[in-house]
């Protein structure tokens, strides 16, 4: 234990705290020797191992120590820096020192969680607290920069999530840009008939909502558009986004639909999308009764006047003085500054096709799960018939879950709404049909409020169940029906059942553009391409992006409410961010140390924010602390070694390299 | 059993993609070999060759860079300047007579957690099959930073 003269020539006192978190680390690294072997290195003047040193008693024992050692200097051996950099800077602070004479060592996600050998796991340990004490001594007491937080908020996303987001942070008093790609917000719950396990109308629930969120004050709502590009950071970000054209005049359209009666096309000939194909539409439309905005639009693909200018626009007489149907109107674009970002993006069904041996898109009567709530739903091309497509109906259903989920060979995770959603489609096709039902399942999942209950009220009804995954759907020979075959592992025989319809409860997926929306707005996904929250458990809704926040499904599959219950969250962090009125940006910017610049310019065009510009009568480059991110790359490629990244100085990195090599 | 070679590995990760991949290792308790030892940086645009040739100098037998997937940087390109510095330093490299597998640089995303130890373990196993390195002569802190500055200034001439 002993002093040591600091590079800047002032005495620094290093204290080093090894934490044991729980067995985590203590488990497979000897924290004792660890903490034995950090007295030893120069500077060190005291080295303590803890049980929990994230703790309150944890972080006190470093600001009593802080007090009583005249420590200057603070490093903890604990968990990885993402999870609790924040909590041991802010102890350094509140013992009296500058919360950056601090730094952290990784030895949970990157030793003892990731290695089983205890020697070689320890000597690792040590190779890390080494390096950590050799940079430590050249921190340098930094300032965060204040920067206001613009309280205005963009949500992505009009579907339940985007919606309840919207609401919550607009009822705060917040303004609030709600923008939807589609012609109508609303999103996947739109296209649902009823919810489980409650059995209340998605429409019923879900269209008030809709409506609130239009005639809200403090929204502004566009639809048909979409966000092109995202600059700026946390508090301040500048949005560019795309408002395509809806060739419909939204301000004079009062969705009374003449035009849509009037069309040239006298019988809806184009495929719907909102029914997935399985109903029809004009070339213009309303994409359903209750769609919001109340307002059509023309789909320039299948409209006459687009493709031949000849169209005798009958749509245009009904309209007659109000003159809303443009055919000129162009994409746009709105430029906005907003201080917060809500993804709230959504999902992708599991297309069903990828699946060859279940036939889906080969037999006409198989059908997804989402088709099948277009049949049930009142308001659909049935009218609420479930039909087959020879329009009788059906007297046998299968059902089959987890069709591109729990499954290497697609998606190996589970969606979590496929049980739940088929047990009430079981329940809705017998009450609409009285059909036998078969649901061929891998497991149940029903774990949520009412949930078990729902499930065991399906199985009184008298819906089968089958313990199994369904190997392949075939026509039964002779017949217009369906085989399935299915292993029962409860009988432990393989069965083949005869169906007339097939329902697979297809699994959710990220969107298919996620990652480009995710590049857009500077976020990582996970593995199955849905978008990364800072921390599973504890930031769910955060991202690694400061101001930009997640909501529904886009984060990973999920139910109506857990969604409604993460967009609530989602505004509620933004709202916090807004109120406080400013945050602190992380100190790690550079700057120019003038005397060494030889005024080269090799900077310059290394800067991706153009933060470095050129001053001419000194020669000199010059870095806009406000402009710059802190990322180094002009630093690592500067010639004369004039530019300094603050907390990732060259020397702070060299003597990290030494410490991990044990060069003296 | 005779005591085999233990590579000691540098690794400079970038705070965004490979470090955080690095934690989801952790987290999903995926084990790897113990040779490495990483050192966090921002952004893969911050490794200024010295690094690397310092890592070497001062005993690393391997040095691994690891980066956000094109496209990905969090910082837009930073990851290309990396990519174009790793180009001439491994030139740079081979004439110091360091093997091309003592030099790695991978693209790991915050997701790719397996990738972490796939790369760590292959890349201690080509490592630890070249055994330890021996330079000729020690470079000089002149020497490298001799170096260093052609590589940087030639990645600005490549066309930053």
């Amino acid at each position: 234990m002993s002093d040591l003269i600091g590079g800047n020539g002032c005495g620094v006192r290093i204290g080093v705290y090894v934490c044991h978190c729980g067995t985590n680390i203590a488990g497979t690294i000897d924290v004792r020797a660890l903490a034995e072997f950090a007295a030893t290195l120069p500077g060190v003047v005291l080295a303590r191992d803890y049980k929990y040193m994230c703790s309150d008693p944890g972080q006190e024992l470093i600001k009593k120590d802080i007090a009583e050692q005249n420590l200057t200097r603070i490093v903890v051996a604990a968990c990885s820096p993402c999870l609790h950099e924040k909590t041991f800077r802010h102890a350094t602070e509140e013992g009296g020192l500058n919360p950056f004479f601090f730094h952290m060592v990784n030895l949970r996600e990157h030793d003892s969680w990731v290695h089983t050998d205890k020697v070689a796991a320890t000597e690792k340990g040590k190779d890390l607290l080494r390096a950590a004490v050799r940079r430590v001594k050249h921190h340098k007491p930094l300032e965060r920069r204040q920067v206001s937080i613009n309280p205005d908020a963009l949500i992505v996303g009009g579907g339940i999530a985007g919606i309840h987001a919207a609401l919550t942070m607009a009822n705060a008093g917040k303004h609030v840009y709600l923008v939807e790609r589609e012609p109508t917000i609303g999103g996947h719950m739109a296209q649902f008939d009823k919810t489980f396990p409650t059995l209340d109308c998605a429409a019923c629930i879900l269209t008030p909502k809709m409506t609130a969120a239009k005639t809200h004050p403090n929204i502004t709502l566009w639809t048909l558009s979409e966000v092109e590009k995202v600059e700026g950071y946390v508090g301040n970000y500048k949005v560019s986004v795309k408002r395509k054209p809806r060739y419909i005049r939204e301000d004079v359209c009062v969705g009374c639909l003449e035009c849509v009666e009037a069309c040239v096309y006298k019988q809806a000939k184009v495929l719907d999308e909102f029914n997935l194909g399985l109903g029809k539409r004009r070339p213009i439309y309303i994409p359903f009764p209750q769609a919001v905005p109340q307002l059509v639009l023309i789909d320039p693909e299948s409209c006459i006047e687009f493709k031949s200018g000849t169209c005798k626009k009958t749509c245009v007489e009904a309209c007659a003085e109000r003159q809303a149907i443009d055919f000129k109107q162009q994409e746009r674009f709105e430029e906005i500054d907003v201080g917060t970002i809500i993804l709230a993006t959504g999902f992708d069904v599991f297309d069903a096709s990828r699946i060859p041996y279940y036939g889906y898109g080969t037999y006409p009567n198989v059908y997804t799960a989402l088709e099948l709530e277009r049949l049930v739903n009142a308001s659909g091309p049935t009218a609420g018939e479930v039909l087959l497509r020879d329009g009788t109906k059906p007297k046998s259903v299968g059902i089959i879950h987890c069709v591109g989920s729990r499954d290497d060979n697609t998606n190996k995770y589970c969606s979590r709404v496929c049980c739940m959603y088929s047990l009430k489609l079981a329940h809705l096709i017998k009450e609409k049909t009285d059909a036998e039902v078969y649901n061929c399942y891998i497991d149940i999942r029903a774990p949520g409020k009412g949930f078990e209950e729902f499930y065991n009220r399906v199985s009184e009804e008298g819906t089968h169940f089958i313990r199994g995954k369904v190997a392949d759907v075939f026509p039964t020979e002779g017949t217009n029906q369906l085989t399935m075959r299915v292993e029962d592992t409860l009988m432990s025989m393989v069965r083949q059942i005869s169906v007339d319809m097939v329902v697979l409860a297809v699994g959710l997926e990220a969107q298919s553009d996620a990652q480009d929306v995710r590049r857009r707005f500077n976020i990582s996904s996970s593995t199955e391409g849905f978008f990364l929250e800072r921390h599973p458990k504890l930031a769910p809704v955060s991202t690694f992006t400061d101001g930009v926040f997640l909501a529904g499904c886009c984060q990973g599959p999920k139910d109506i409410p857990d969604t409604v219950a993460q967009a609530g969250a989602a505004a509620a962090e933004a709202l916090a961010l807004i109120d406080a009125g400013a945050v602190e940006l992380e100190p790690n910017t550079a700057y120019i140390e003038e005397e060494l610049c030889s005024g080269c310019k090799t900077c310059i065009p290394m800067c991706p924010y153009s933060a470095i510009s050129f001053v001419a009568d000194k020669k000199k480059a010059a870095i806009n602390e406000v402009l710059c991110k802190g990322c180094g790359t002009c630093v690592a490629a500067c010639p004369s070694g004039s530019i300094v990244q603050n907390l990732f100085e060259d020397v702070e990195v060299f003597d990290e390299i030494e410490g991990v090599l044990a060069y003296a | 059993m005779p005591d085999q070679f233990e590579p000691k590995i540098v690794a400079f990760f970038c705070n965004w993609c490979t470090y955080l991949a690095a934690d989801l290792a952790g987290t999903s308790r995926l084990k790897y070999a113990p040779n490495i030892r990483v050192v966090r940086l921002m952004c893969s645009g911050r490794v200024d060759p010295q690094f690397v040739l310092d890592a070497f100098a001062k005993g690393a037998d391997g040095v691994l860079i690891g980066g956000c997937h094109p496209g990905d940087c969090h910082y837009q390109e930073g990851n290309y300047k990396a990519l174009r510095r790793a180009h001439l330093l491994r030139t740079v490299l081979r004439e110091m007579g360091i093997e091309d597998d003592r030099f790695r640089l991978e693209w790991i995303s915050a997701s790719e957690g397996d990738k972490v130890r796939t790369v760590v373990n292959d890349m201690v196993a080509k490592v630890r099959a070249l055994g330890p390195l021996h330079l000729a002569a020690k470079p000089t802190p002149q020497v490298v930073a001799a170096h260093a500055h052609s590589i940087t200034a030639a990645a600005v001439v490549g066309g930053a």
